[in-house]
């Protein structure tokens, strides 16, 4: 039993209705996630990569309760996912994840309170939480206004862990702050997950903060799964075209990485949005590898390598092929 | 330790932008000089006496002087000191219309805000019914049907003015709804009562705070005008309203005996229309009429 995952996404869709007109009419449907299915160890760090608007807030919202899904089912330790407060949140904007009207020790204080601690030792508590989040013990005393991005990030963090949570969803938690910041916010959350046993869910646009700190990736274009692997197998082979461009963005670091990284003609164009879809694979437009089938058939996931799938139509037959065009030309 | 200085600091800073603003500070002075004036009206009143059915006809129509500054009226009365005891209804006017009314409203618009479904459609179908109806012509209504007096006069108003209120609170709290710090209160397993009162009440403060600043002087103009119609209070308890309608009667020869009430209601509702105003800039609120 101990070793059934803790998180399962089975099917999981959402679509948002787009209002417009006078009236404020359904005008059409943003399908913001789609069927994506998904699976999280205990202790383990999850991470979700995509780009902006891909679905990655939204597929949080529905682990953690806060949003139902339209289709497929979430399970949590067995169970169908509910608001409890062994799921929590990091929120993706520090500057909104506190009330600006209440301090620091206020907003602490009501999770503690929630979690059923006493009132007289909260205060107590307030202190060892700021401690795990290296803030000063008088930042209870604060208000939002007065603190930095990351010390406010830090304190959302402290919430967070405050109801004993066992799995942590991270939204983008550094993604609003400064590198030497983010180090720091990425170090912090090491530490507690190995110290307090937390599971985690790493949102981020940033391959390379995933790629230290993830364990398994999934890898999210237009509210669709298009690959999930190990950290070491996604970028080491990335078996779908749509990770191997992401992976170009991200700086090498070393010489035989840079030999091995794909120089992909992105096709032109504009990049669709979950409103309109594409037909067959909704990457086939941007790929520069799409042949007949990706027009008209969506790809079912495939097996590339050990604990490594995609969908994607190159791989249906030969599992190395991408990584082979992509390779084959490079100057070596 | 350094957080209290801190915010002393911004208490001060926030004074320091206040004195600053040369509209709420003469709103404040204003404020604070009328509801000084009325509640120490029986001490400052040159003829306290005067403000019930006091007859003295060897003063009657005199003309404003050292001894009565606004003039005496028809049947003798210091104006002066009947204008210090009318703010003293004027102003529990606003208050105990205003202290059941935003509460009542403040309330129904969180509920409608936050629970959304049927609860807005009923409170909002309520506000848009409500506001459809000119508070004055709500007043003209009840007083005729029950019998005109204060109580009625408020208690139209009171039935009306929650809605403004309502309105209000629900706009904020729709764009409050899904604020990450509210999410997070829901997931940390807050209660309902928490997170309304306590995560989104007290970011519509000073919003509610500027609207109420606003409406005082609506109201006490309101209550003005409802005695004037004879509809309010009821004589002789001095009023402001009533005394402008009484003294109206004998313009232009005395035109001190309407002018100065007019003027004293004029006065008292500049001053919270001024505060109002000044409020709102120095929290930079907008959308509150
Ligand atoms: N409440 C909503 N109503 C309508 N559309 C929504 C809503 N929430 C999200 N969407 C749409 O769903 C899609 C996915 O949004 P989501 O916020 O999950 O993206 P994201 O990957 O988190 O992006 P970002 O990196 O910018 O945070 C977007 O097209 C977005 O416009
Ligand atoms: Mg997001």
């Amino acid at each position: 039993m101990s070793d059934s995952p803790l998180l399962e996404l089975d099917a999981v869709s959402k679509r948002f209705a787009i209002r417009g007109g006078i009236a404020g009419s359904v005008r059409g449907h943003v399908n913001a996630v789609r069927q994506v299915n998904l699976t999280v160890q205990r202790g383990e760090v999850f991470g979700l990569a995509g780009e902006s608007g891909s679905g990655k807030s939204t597929i949080a919202r529905m682990i953690v309760g806060l949003l139902p899904p339209d289709g497929g089912t979430l399970r949590f330790a067995g169970r169908p996912v509910v608001q409890s407060r062994a799921i929590q949140m990091v929120f993706q904007n520090p500057g909104a994840s506190l009330n600006p009207r209440r301090s620091i020790g206020q907003s602490l204080s009501v999770a503690l309170a929630a979690a059923g601690v006493a009132r007289a030792a909260r205060r107590h508590r307030i202190a060892d939480l700021l401690g795990l989040v290296q803030l000063p013990a008088d930042t209870a005393l604060r208000y939002p206004h007065e603190l930095s991005g990351g010390q406010k990030q830090r304190v959302a963090i402290a919430r967070a862990i405050a109801v004993a949570p066992r799995l942590l969803v991270l939204d983008e938690p550094t993604s609003a702050l400064d590198v030497s910041v983010q180090a720091k916010i990425m170090e912090l959350l090491v530490e507690l997950g190995r110290s307090l046993g937390l599971t985690y869910i790493f949102i981020s646009h940033d391959l390379s903060l995933m790629r230290n700190f993830a364990d398994r990736v999934g890898v999210l274009y237009l509210g669709e799964v298009v690959e999930i692997g190990t950290t070491e197998a996604l970028f080491g082979r990335p078996a779908h075209p749509y990770t191997r461009t992401l992976l170009a963005s991200i700086p090498v670091v070393s010489a035989a990485e840079a030999r091995l990284r794909p120089d992909i003609p992105l096709i032109e164009g504009e990049v669709p949005n979950a409103a309109d879809l594409p037909s067959g694979c909704v990457f086939h437009p941007r790929c520069p590898y799409a042949f007949a089938p990706c027009t008209d058939q969506h790809p079912a996931f495939t097996r590339a390598e050990a604990g490594q799938t995609a969908r994607c139509h190159l791989l249906a037959g030969d599992a190395a092929s991408v990584h082979d065009m992509t390779t084959r030309e490079q100057p070596a | 330790m350094a957080a209290p200085a801190q915010r002393l600091s911004a208490a001060r800073q926030n004074w320091h932008r206040f004195s600053r603003n040369p509209t709420a500070v003469v709103g404040a002075a204003i404020v604070l000089l009328v509801v000084l004036a009325a509640v120490f009206a029986p001490l400052l009143a040159p003829y306290p006496g005067h403000v019930g059915a006091v007859v003295d006809f060897r003063a009657r129509h005199h003309p404003p002087s050292f001894s009565h500054p606004f003039g005496t009226d028809n049947i003798g009365r210091d104006i002066f000191s009947r204008v210090l005891f009318g703010y003293r209804v004027s102003l529990s006017l606003a208050a105990v219309v205003l202290g059941i009314a935003v509460p009542f409203g403040t309330v129904l618009g969180l509920a409608a805000g936050y629970f959304g479904g049927w609860s807005e459609t009923v409170i909002m179908r309520a506000t848009d019914i409500a506001l459809a109806i000119p508070p004055l012509v709500m007043a003209l209504a009840v007083t005729a049907v029950l019998s005109p007096n204060l109580l009625n006069a408020m208690l139209a108003i009171t039935a009306l003015w929650w809605t403004w209120h309502t309105r209000l609170v629900y706009s904020i709290t729709r764009t409050l709804r899904h604020r990450e710090y509210v999410e997070a209160a829901r997931l940390i397993g807050a209660s309902r009562a928490h997170i309304l009162f306590r995560e989104i009440l007290p970011n519509c403060v000073s919003a509610i705070s500027v609207k109420v600043t606003l409406d005082c002087g609506f109201v006490i103009l309101l209550g003005a005008s409802l005695s004037f119609l004879g509809l309010g209070v009821q004589p002789p308890t001095p009023d402001l309203g009533t005394m402008v309608a009484t003294g109206a009667d004998f313009l232009p020869d005395d035109w001190w005996e309407p002018v100065m009430p007019g003027l004293a209601i004029l006065f008292v509702t500049l001053g919270f229309n001024l505060l109002g105003d000044g409020l709102r800039d120095l929290f930079d609120v907008e959308d509150v009429r």
